[in-house]
């Protein structure tokens, strides 16, 4: 019996489960879920947490609820991968063998990568939402607030959700709006890019959007380091920024294993060929998810597009056939703008972000680069859609897995 | 797209200057554009960075992060911003003859 192994039950590692519990020839291969947590947890609603829409409670399930029957699970920490002999050392100390590994272990915030960040004023006067800890104290904070600086900060690129800061900054200004703290709240947008997002027309619409709510864009920033007891942050060239409240996005990792194994690229993400997610180095290692570093969004569309193309090409690196190399980087994503509304922007490695409808050329219902109230009620559904059909790898009617052109406009 | 004379030669270069075919680099080009960019007179720390980019380039097809040039190429990030005021890595990519560094989304 051989055995497929997959790491990490979030988003990619559950639906590669449920794509090749179907798919594969149960007589000759057995697959493995392994992952150190019981929980699984929506993490496109940690964005709602700090304004009171969402809580832990609400989007948290268990990770066995959703993965396949006649796999095995094991609850456990992976300690090492000794990929030139196909083998795990787990935290048990006990090794596992595997013919095929997948890596699903996404990213994390790495607070410490930057001077000062989680010193004594993270979580008093520093916080991220990106794990559910930061955004939930964040929420207690937000309550209290009344007034003053509020910066909303990108330490560095690749982060998961490149439009989450942008999202969070616009739900702050129609939160504090609401709760009338605005008009004693200067609002910052900070980032190392050039402008307020990574592809150029997209950065323009969302830049004037910036403009117009009143929020103040400082780009091109590199932070150095943060001084949390004066609450200034210092970029390289020399530029500071007072802060009474910073919500920072910290540097985003890969998993320290694979710094451990010899794995990883300098922010421990797995090297991948960005058509086939075939490890660059090991060719019975596929990377789905936020693991690799192949440059498109970190994202759960992301993970659900590239599914099925791991899916097939497993399938065909076992039958001794040349990979496909059909993913093409295709993202597709919400982003909230306050007030009831959102975008929605659907790219790829090339094609960047245009006008249309979506799903359904000439139709919809949602508009693509356009600020409608349906978007909004299509991030709102994402929450059901995602339990209930992401990560069953069910296939949604019109959702391709490549970027489709019909119904853009360019 | 366009063609632009720089240091006495012309070569294609696309909206916001970056040469497109590296091959006609050359390094009276690159001190060109480092006057250019008001980086000034390149020297040793400056050829550093713009010789690991190239190395980087032509091993990945692809310009390096700002992390890489500092964890494999050796140049603390304080120096790339000493070097390359104002944008270290669209500067230096710049004056390496080489496409702007495609952001990570």
């Amino acid at each position: 019996m051989k055995r497929i192994v997959i790491l990490g039950a979030g988003t990619g590692g559950t639906m590669m489960a449920n794509h090749l519990v179907k798919k594969i020839n149960k007589k000759e291969w057995s697959i493995t879920v392994i992952d150190q947590e019981t929980k699984h947890y929506y993490q496109a609603g940690y964005i709602f947490i700090p304004f009171g829409m969402e809580s832990k409670r609400t989007l948290t399930k268990q990770i066995k609820q959703f993965l396949p029957k006649g796999i095995g699970h094991m609850n456990i920490r992976v300690d090492l991968i000794k990929p030139e002999e196909n083998k795990l050392v787990l935290s048990d100390g006990k090794e596992l063998d595997y013919d095929i590994l997948i890596t699903a272990t996404g990213c994390r915030i790495v607070p410490s990568e930057v001077e000062g960040m989680d010193g004594e004023g993270w979580m008093r006067d520093i916080f991220d939402f990106y794990t559910v800890e930061g955004a939930t104290a964040l929420a207690e904070k937000l309550k209290t607030w009344e007034g003053g600086n509020l910066v909303v900060h990108t330490a560095e690129m690749p982060i998961k959700c490149p439009v989450a800061p942008l999202e969070f900054t616009f739900l702050s200004d129609w939160f504090l709006t609401k709760n009338g703290k605005r008009s004693a709240t200067k609002l910052i947008y900070v980032t190392p890019l050039s402008g307020a997002f990574t592809k150029e027309k997209t950065s323009e619409i969302l830049g004037h959007l910036l403009e117009n709510k009143n929020i103040e864009i400082v780009p091109d920033f590199a932070v150095e380091k943060i001084d949390p007891a004066n609450r200034i942050m210092r970029s390289f060239d020399g530029i500071e920024i007072k802060y009474d409240l910073l919500v920072t996005i910290p540097t985003n990792m890969g998993d320290e294993l694979y710094e451990k194994s010899g794995m990883g690229d300098e922010l421990n993400f797995i090297p991948t060929d960005k058509h086939t997610l075939q490890s660059k180095k090991h060719e019975n290692i596929f990377v789905i998810g936020d693991a690799s570093d192949v440059p498109t969004s970190k994202a759960g569309s992301v993970a659900h597009a590239q599914g099925e193309v791991v899916t097939k090409n497993i399938l065909r690196y076992i039958a001794g056939k040349d990979l496909l190399p059909d993913f093409d980087g295709h993202a597709n994503c919400f982003i909230e703008s306050g007030y009831g509304k959102g975008f929605l922007i659907d790219f790829n490695y090339d094609i960047p972000p245009a006008e249309g409808t979506f799903p359904v050329p000439g139709l919809g219902p949602f508009s693509l680069l356009k600020e409608t109230r349906m978007n909004h009620l299509g991030k709102l559904s994402a929450k059901w859609i995602y339990w209930n059909i992401f990560l069953k790898g069910i296939k949604i009617p019109f959702i391709t897995s490549k970027l489709t052109m019909k119904g853009k406009k360019f | 797209m366009g063609q632009k004379e720089i240091a006495g030669k012309t070569v294609s270069v696309n909206e916001e200057g970056y040469l497109t075919i590296h091959e006609e680099w050359n390094k009276e080009i690159a001190a060109a554009i480092a006057v250019e960019e008001g980086i000034g007179e390149l020297k040793e720390g400056h050829w550093k960075v713009i010789e690991f980019l190239q190395k980087e380039f032509k091993e990945n097809g692809t310009v390096p992060s700002l992390r890489r040039v500092t964890k494999a190429g050796g140049v603390p990030t304080k120096d790339l911003y000493a070097f390359f005021p104002g944008g270290p890595l669209k500067k230096s990519s710049k004056i390496a003859g080489l496409l702007k560094p495609a952001s990570c989304v």
